[in-house]
């Protein structure tokens, strides 16, 4: 049998003085940005916990805890996915970028640029999760897949429309959308995404 | 210094842009705290009762946890705390064991871990003695009376039911519009401890020093004793201007426990305890000569408040300026029932108002058969119609008629349902609108730094309302300077008194206390430190009526088929005064416009029947517009200044959602030729049996 | 939420096995649901078995010609497939037509098929629900319901299944596999999921630990241009208030065979028998629906 728990992450237990139990419990090396990092988690823990109060990347935001905001929008190796519906052992083994790692030190991808040059965002609780949600739509719609307004025996043209169908997982209170698409579609057509 | 390029009129991005999109920017939530414990809330599950029996001893030896606060070990409250409208009973948590409204906190429970505090919360037994309840609310509720009249009190201009006697048409209609949720994104969150004799936290509020006050108060500590701070806030509409559950709880956990303790609501308990718009029922009756000449505006409005504490939602304020009439009636009546107490969500009063107003008005056009913009054109007052005083400024003609150019207007048919594309029905409307404006006596201080940079404290709170570039830029030409020769800082109660993020009056308050102290600073010679309090000033302001304006056109396209309707266009012009940033500005109301096109046609509180609980209190079951909802929106600004209040300008926060509902609404009519006088327009109040004749 | 035991599988066999050996273990894909009911306190596993590693994913060419559909392939990936698109167009319309991009990215057909109502009531424990604890009523009966079921129900419950992509398997007559540890079958969609009566806590006839293994769609669908339509209260993001997945097949201004399957109405997928076999064999034009102008 092929258990998860990886042996060569070794971590001391008993954090916070907190007996950890072998079974509801584990050991797992999260890659998060490119960095690895041991943990040992309560099964119970989200990936979006594990991110904000264990990794302390707190750029992914809670704003439902139930996939129905997309706040804490996160990619897994490349898609994107709302990590407070994802297990933290069970995001193990997959590269996990949140919004702190699409950049590179100091300079701004493209689409964080345009976000900023355009208002895509006011108070800014959702843009972590709607810029990384755009990183990873814009990946699918170069892969050629369609979304619910693309016309059935048709490709995708990327336009208003389908982008607000496509970032209708990403809820925003302000009213930034406007902005938000405009930016969305102003980064895919310098056609770089990621820089 | 005094070749600096004006910053006041300049599109200019967010000056703490950058952090926001890599996720730098911290919330309250986000802050690091070493030794930090985490606290759940738990909420009754019961409508109305009494705790029966809460026992912690099944969860006091789970893993983790450090023990339950609940009414019988909790800090005693000073019951003289409250808001705006006096002492808030919403305020007094865990201090006894009535339950006064579902979802009222009933202890809070504090472990090592976020995961540990959950299970241990979601396993705390509650048992309750269940009383009966009354959520039921109607406008003829018999414990309905008459609303507190600390603003928008009743009005009786002329003989109402004379004038509507001699009214070639008479227009009565009822309006509904539900509970309504402010839902910001960011969830309520707050993290106390102690520094030695001093309270210290961090929260997500809309103004940290009055949120300081209000906890120096229900704590009974001297107010140099608190200190509130509050960086980002990821919005607030509302839900954040009074001291929140969460604020109550942690700081009730950091004395307790001793160490600091961060409580985060969920989303469905920023659902169930913090500030929602009531439910209202308005009645309108308007009469109007043959050539549209408003003879009589009567206009009604009861709202549900809870008897924790009192609430106006002033719906009828705007029916006080917005059209001359020489009758004119108004009252608010307050039913209390058992509900959380309702407080101002993004609009106050004037969205709802409007929403019932102006879709009276749409009727009085059709009645008549006249263009509805014309009829908002003949009915232009020169003063106030109630307060007889003149007006500040008054540019909605502008706002009607560059809005209808650029809307395309003029070519549209009046008459209902004759626009069709394919199976899909085609309408327009509009709507005027107005937003009373003003500002509220603030502190602030400026240092002229040794370096020739200039150091500006003011207790502004930025809720993504761009308060921090603005006041940027308003600060740089009050001091003749370069922006980037302002260092701004912002939201600590340690700051000194000033209004909050509310009441579209943050920006202009808060501007008006740093013109002054530039002003004073520079007449020193630019030296030293300078601090102003604006209080006598804003007495010495003349009285006129002050508002802002705005025309809203909107288009859509109804399925009668499915009853789904589209908003297809959208256009608002608005007059608010000088615009400080047009780039931040027209995001503002393009932001408002949003929130009244969710009011249109998606959002409702829905409470269970039989236990009065809500029922849809997530994002799931309680829907705001998503992407798809909502089309490219065009928002521009007339030429406007506001002579009263410093650098000429107004409140842009609010207006945005005023008037957006009634546009929809009446665009609705326009398509279908069926009025629709309650809110959310769902697809089961559009859908038709036979669609297609 | 309960603390429970995590582990992850890379074979059908000691996937079955684990949750044979234990009553409270479930099966974990995407968990988009089963999570989220863990949070609200309505599912609490001991043990959760993520089978995402499972040899399972993806869409190939069955024996008969028709497409077979992994269980772990993800709602995007069946969505976007080629051959789903080309031959089944109002699959792809129905899984598109759910839930968000980031949630069709987790969620897997096998836990499409599984998940559970969105019925309020449903999701709140201090409700009185006779699907999350047999004979305790249904407080959806006597209250907000609007969006609940108009067909099938009883009073024990009016729930709705809420899958869009299910709506569709059914237009289509597809078919579900499964293994256990005593041998493999399959069941058609129209079966899976038995009527309310009073027993609406079985929700599928799976029997007890079977795990879903793939979908299988037949050779040919009537057209190549069946449609799913869903009508909900905002533009997406949200469930459906009704659905209808279509499928037509017209030769000489005659309809040959027709398929309706109806989506937020009923505890299962509604097939429109009654609407079928009114409309097969009758002219192709609008004049047809009852009612229609």
């Amino acid at each position: 049998m092929a258990f998860h728990r990886l042996s060569t992450c070794a971590v001391a237990l008993g954090e916070k003085g907190v007996a950890l139990n072998e079974d509801t419990h584990s050991e797992i090396l999260l890659h998060v940005n490119g960095v690895k990092h041991c943990l040992s988690v309560d099964n119970r823990t989200t990936l979006l916990d594990a991110l904000r109060e264990r990794v302390g990347h707190t750029g992914t935001k809670k704003g439902c805890d139930h996939g129905q905001c997309g706040a804490c929008t996160v990619l897994c190796d490349g898609r994107r996915v709302v990590s407070c519906l994802m297990l933290a052992v069970a995001a193990e083994g997959a590269e996990v970028t949140t919004v702190e790692g699409l950049g590179g030190d100091g300079e701004l991808l493209p689409i964080q640029q345009e976000f900023v040059r355009l208002d895509g965002f006011q108070c800014g609780y959702c843009t972590s999760g709607q810029i990384c949600s755009a990183v990873g739509m814009l990946a699918e719609y170069a892969e050629g897949w369609p979304s619910a307004v693309t016309a059935p025996g048709s490709e995708p043209v990327l336009d208003a429309v389908e982008v607000r169908e496509r970032m209708s997982g990403n809820l925003c209170r302000c009213g930034a959308y406007p902005s938000i698409v405009r930016a969305v579609l102003e980064t895919a057509a310098r056609g770089e995404v990621t820089g | 210094m005094s070749g600096a390029a004006p910053a006041v009129g300049v599109a200019r991005p967010r000056v703490e842009g950058p952090a926001k999109v890599t996720g730098r920017a911290r919330y309250a939530a986000d802050v690091p705290m070493a030794d930090l414990a985490f606290g759940i809330v738990v909420v009754s599950t019961v409508t109305r009762g009494r705790i029966r029996d809460i026992d912690v001893a099944a969860v006091q030896d789970m893993p983790g946890v450090l023990g339950v606060i609940d009414h019988r070990n909790a800090p005693r409250l000073n019951p003289d705390a409250g808001h705006f409208f006096g002492p808030d009973g919403g305020l007094q948590l865990l201090q006894d064991d009535v339950i006064p409204h579902a979802g009222r906190p009933v202890a809070l429970v504090v472990a090592e871990t976020l995961e540990q505090a959950r299970a241990a919360a979601e396993a705390l037994p509650v048992t309750y003695e269940v009383l009966p309840h009354d959520t039921d609310f109607s406008a003829d509720h018999p414990a309905g009376r008459a609303a507190m009249a600390l603003f928008d009190g009743p009005v009786d201009v002329g003989d109402v039911d004379r004038e509507l006697a001699a009214s070639a048409v008479v227009v009565r209609e009822r309006y509904f519009t539900p509970e309504e949720h402010c839902s910001a994104m960011e969830p309520h969150s707050a993290t106390a401890w102690w520094e030695g004799e001093r309270l210290q936290a961090v929260d997500s509020n809309q103004g940290p020093f009055f949120i300081a006050t209000v906890v120096a108060t229900l704590f009974s500590l001297p107010l140099e004793q608190v200190r509130i701070r509050t960086e980002h806030v990821g919005g607030g509409f509302g839900s954040k201007g009074l001291c929140g559950p969460q604020l109550v709880l942690a700081v009730m956990g950091a004395m307790h426990f001793a160490r600091p303790v961060r409580v985060t609501l969920s989303r469905n308990q920023v659902f169930l305890t913090t500030a929602m718009r009531p439910a209202i029922e308005q009645m309108v009756r308007i009469g109007a000569d043959d050539d549209g000449r408003l003879r009589a505006i009567h206009h009604e409005a009861a709202f549900e408040l809870s008897p924790l504490a009192e609430y106006i939602e002033g719906c009828t304020e705007l029916t006080k300026t917005l059209y001359a009439t020489p009758a004119l009636r108004t009252r608010l009546t307050a039913v209390p029932l058992d509900i959380l107490p309702p407080y101002s969500m993004r609009g106050p009063g004037a969205a709802p108002g409007s929403f019932a107003l102006e879709c009276a008005m749409d009727e009085v056009a059709e009645r008549l058969g006249i263009d509805p913009l014309e009829l908002r054109l003949r009915n232009e007052p020169t003063v106030g119609p109630a307060s007889g005083l003149p007006f500040s400024t008054r540019n909605l003609v502008a706002c009607l008629r560059e809005g209808a150019r650029r809307f395309g207007w003029a070519s549209r048919d009046h008459r209902p349902r004759m626009r069709r594309e394919g199976p899909l029905l085609v309408g327009t409307g509009l709507a005027a609108t107005s937003f009373s404006v003003g500002a509220f006596p603030s502190t602030a201080s400026i240092t002229a730094e040794p370096d020739g940079t200039f150091t500006v404290v003011v207790n502004a709170t930025d809720l993504g309302t761009g308060a921090r570039t603005a006041l940027t830029a308003i600060a740089a030409d009050a001091l003749a300077v370069g922006a980037e020769k302002v260092r701004l800082r912002i939201s600590d109660s340690d700051f000194g008194p000033a209004w909050s993020a509310g009441g579209s009056r943050g920006t202009t308050s808060w501007a008006w206390a740093i013109t002054e102290a530039a002003a004073k600073l520079r007449s020193s010679g630019d030296q030293g430190t300078v601090t102003v309090d604006t209080a006598q000033l804003l007495n010495d302001l003349p009285s006129r009526e002050r508002h802002s304006y705005s025309a809203v056109f909107a288009e859509v396209t109804v399925d009668p088929a499915t009853g789904e309707v589209r908003v297809r266009r959208l256009l608002g012009m608005f007059a608010v005064g000088r615009v400080v940033n047009p780039l931040m500005a027209r995001s503002q109301v393009i932001g408002g416009m949003i929130g009244g096109l969710s009011m249109a046609l998606h959002e409702e509180g829905v409470r269970d029947p039989v236990s009065g609980r809500h029922i849809n209190a997530d994002f799931a079951g309680y829907h705001i517009s998503a992407h798809a909802d909502v089309p490219d929106i065009e928002a521009d600004f007339v030429p406007d200044y506001e002579p009263g209040i410093p650098m000429g300008i107004k409140g842009a926060g609010e207006i945005g959602n005023v008037g957006t509902p009634a546009a929809i609404a009446n665009a609705v009519w326009h398509a279908t030729g069926s009025r629709q006088r309650a809110l959310p327009i769902r697809p089961d109040r559009v859908i038709e049996e036979h669609p297609l004749q | 939420m309960r603390e429970f035991a995590y582990q992850r599988v890379t074979q059908v066999r000691e996937a079955l096995t684990l949750v044979a050996e234990n009553d409270g273990s479930r099966y974990l894909a995407g968990g988009t649901n089963l999570v989220d009911l863990m949070k609200c306190g309505v599912e609490a596993p001991t043990r959760l078995v993520d089978v995402r590693s499972l040899p399972l994913g993806g869409v190939r060419e069955g024996a008969d010609g028709g497409l077979v559909i992994g269980a772990t392939t993800t709602n995007s990936d069946v969505a976007a497939h080629p051959e789903v698109r080309r031959r089944f167009p109002a699959l792809s319309q129905a899984v598109l037509a759910g839930a968000s991009g980031q949630l069709r990215n987790m969620a897997t057909v096998g836990g499409n098929l599984l998940q559970r109502t969105r019925c309020a009531y449903f999701a709140d424990p201090s409700q009185a629900c006779n699907k999350r604890v047999p004979g305790t009523g249904c407080s959806a009966v006597d209250g907000a319901h609007h969006n609940h079921a108009v067909f099938g129900w009883s009073r024990h419950c009016v729930a709705t299944h809420p899958s869009d992509m299910a709506v569709a398997l059914a237009a289509f007559d597809a078919v579900v596999h499964y293994e256990t540890l005593d041998g493999g079958g399959e069941i058609p969609l129209s079966e899976f999921y038995p009527p309310v009566g009073d027993t609406p806590q079985q929700e599928t006839v799976l029997p007890s630990g079977a795990l879903i293994t793939a979908v299988s769609l037949p050779k040919a669908a009537l057209s190549p241009w069946s449609r799913y339509r869903k009508v909900r209260d905002r533009a997406s993001y949200a469930f459906a208030n009704v659905s209808i997945a279509a499928d037509l097949g017209v030769h000489d201004g005659v309809v040959r065979d027709v398929r309706i399957a109806l989506g937020g109405v009923a505890s299962q997928p509604w097939r429109a028998r009654s609407a079928e076999a009114f409309l097969r064999g009758g002219p192709a034009s609008f004049g047809t629906v009852p009612g229609g102008g």
